[in-house]
């Protein structure tokens, strides 16, 4: 049986990853080394996991701005996750996905995403139709 | 989502290409958000330091120039990354000066105004009851919704960009007086006793919130706050909790008359001195060694400025000191005498940045920086992630660490 989890219409183009899961929060300025492209904030649950090219998955996005331009960046240096999925992203994130064209998916009617998916699991995320699929 | 025909006219290319890129970035956030419509805003305040747009990012402010943009409301910017006029003693490249100057020269030529500021709502024009604007900067969005009752998301750099150029922005979000109402209540049991520790306050509900959709109103404040204690609060809720919008009840304009018992079923926490303590605790120890001591994250006003002079004043700092300051505050600071008590004492005064948004990391590194001694409980929030040891305390005891080489 498919294992699909709906959610709010998203941004990005249709993708599939590897997921790196965490009941965490997640700001590009205080979490990352965005050149190494690994999680450096000592007390983060991904500290030192690298992010590239992975479904990141996490609780909400917080912080501050600069997380907007950031996501441009790293996408074009091509450091960045393949998608971040979060139970609720706030304005910022969302803004810099679609400025990056980052695939980015919220508000699972499921419940907790971070919960329905952990680190491992290999999905497909497709923004448009608002689901995603654990394959 | 609605467009009228000046925005279907954006769309379709009509007013160039840079307002067309624009609005379609606006219709793919307004969409994400469910917005129905635009809203026409007064302001934009745009983050545009050189650590975050990197090379990227000035390649396409200079691309946006080339299409002949032009920003059609009055648009600032947020803090640099680099004070042109003194960046390589901390460390600071040709490079990273090379992406300052690039943006700038874009910005400008855009119709920018490079303000480089985070508290314009202290130097600049401040927006006003109701007032709909686009500001970034965390800090800038709190503090106007809130204290002044502007309308305003958190706007990242590229979505301030689209909102100075096409004049609006989706209306979601704090735009809706749906998402402006309290979600949860906070009684105060402790009372704020300096700066540290309305930012300690700001980080304690931003903590418990996390969440840009949690709209805190705060009771049981013995005092009004001044404008400086509003700032360093409101800046540290953002930086916790990511929260755009606080109530101060009885004293902010939305919540002079706001009845109580209205929201009566919300979950009402406590605030005691011992949540003081818990936060202060996580940031360094008495008899701690630091290397350098900031003070910045909101950038100081005139006030914070000239506090910092006085107890500055005939001391000899063993560490350096960093502060950093708007371009508008500085000149007054230079006429005044302030920055000469300041640097006289061996600390540097820098214009139009803020620590963290100037490479802090490599800054770090250049200078063997790494434990970091602030009276801003947002600045030791983010530096952690730096690479930093950041530690906590007043803005006196700052300066009688830096004297002293450790924390007193």
């Amino acid at each position: 049986m498919r294992k699909i989890f709906k959610c709010h219409p998203g941004i990005g183009d249709k993708t599939e990853g590897i997921v790196l899961c965490a009941k965490d929060n997640f700001s590009a300025r205080y979490d990352l080394d965005r050149v190494k492209g690994v999680f450096s904030r000592p007390q983060h649950k991904l500290f030192g996991k690298s992010y590239k090219n992975k479904i990141l998955v996490l609780n909400e996005s917080k912080g501050g701005v600069a997380s907007a331009w950031m996501l441009y960046e790293m996408k074009v240096r091509d450091m960045v996750p393949k998608a971040i999925l979060f139970n609720k992203a706030n304005t910022i994130l969302a803004q810099g996905a679609a400025h990056a064209n980052l695939t980015m998916c919220d508000r699972f009617i499921d419940g907790d995403i971070t919960s329905l998916l952990k680190t491992g699991d290999k999905v497909i995320v497709d923004p448009s139709e608002g689901y995603i699929e654990i394959i | 989502m609605y467009l009228n025909d000046e925005e279907k006219s954006m769309l379709n290319g009509d007013f160039g290409q840079a307002k067309k890129w624009a609005i379609e970035h606006q219709i793919k956030v307004g969409k994400f958000f469910s917005a129905s419509k635009f809203v026409n805003v007064s302001q934009a305040h745009m983050m545009v330091d050189p650590e975050s747009i990197g090379q990227a990012g000035v390649i396409f402010l200079e691309n946006l120039v080339n299409k002949g943009a032009k920003v059609s409301i009055p648009t600032i910017t947020d803090p640099r990354g680099v004070d042109l006029n003194y960046y390589k003693p901390l460390g600071q490249t040709e490079e990273m000066a090379e992406i300052d100057r690039r943006t700038i020269r874009a910005c400008t030529s855009m119709g920018i105004m490079m303000t480089d500021t985070c508290v314009n709502y202290q130097t600049i024009m401040p927006p006003v009851y109701g007032d709909h604007v686009a500001y970034g900067d965390t800090g800038v969005v709190i503090y106007s919704n809130s204290v002044c009752g502007a309308r305003s998301n958190f706007e990242g750099g590229p979505s301030a960009l689209a909102a100075g150029l096409t004049g609006r922005t989706p209306k979601y979000g704090l735009h809706l007086d749906e998402n402006r109402l309290p979600t949860k209540r906070f009684c105060v049991k402790y009372q704020p006793k300096d700066l540290t520790d309305w930012g300690i306050l700001g980080a304690i509900i931003g903590k418990n919130l996390g969440s840009y959709w949690e709209v805190p109103l705060i009771e049981a404040l013995e005092v009004i706050p001044n404008s400086d204690e509003l700032k360093h609060m409101g800046a540290a809720m953002a930086s916790y909790g990511s929260t755009p919008l606080f109530h101060l009840h009885k004293i902010t304009p939305e919540a002079k008359n706001l009845k109580i018992e209205k929201f009566a079923n919300l979950d009402l926490i406590d605030i005691n001195s011992s949540d003081f303590e818990a936060l202060k605790s996580s940031f360094g120890n008495k008899g701690d060694k630091i290397d350098v001591v900031v003070f910045a994250a909101p950038q100081l006003s005139i006030v914070e400025i000239q506090k910092v002079a006085n107890l500055s004043n005939n001391q000899s700092f063993k560490v350096p000191v960093i502060v950093c300051t708007s371009p508008q505050v500085y000149a007054d600071s230079i006429r005044m005498g302030f920055i000469e008590k300041i640097e006289n004492s061996g600390a540097k005064v820098l214009q139009g940045t803020c620590f963290y948004q100037q490479y802090a990391r490599e800054i770090g590194e250049a200078n063997s920086w790494k434990r970091l001694l602030s009276n801003s409980t947002k600045i030791v929030n983010i530096l952690g992630g730096y690479g930093y040891t950041p530690a906590l305390a007043s803005m006196e005891n700052c300066i009688l660490a830096a004297v002293k080489g450790e924390i007193v």
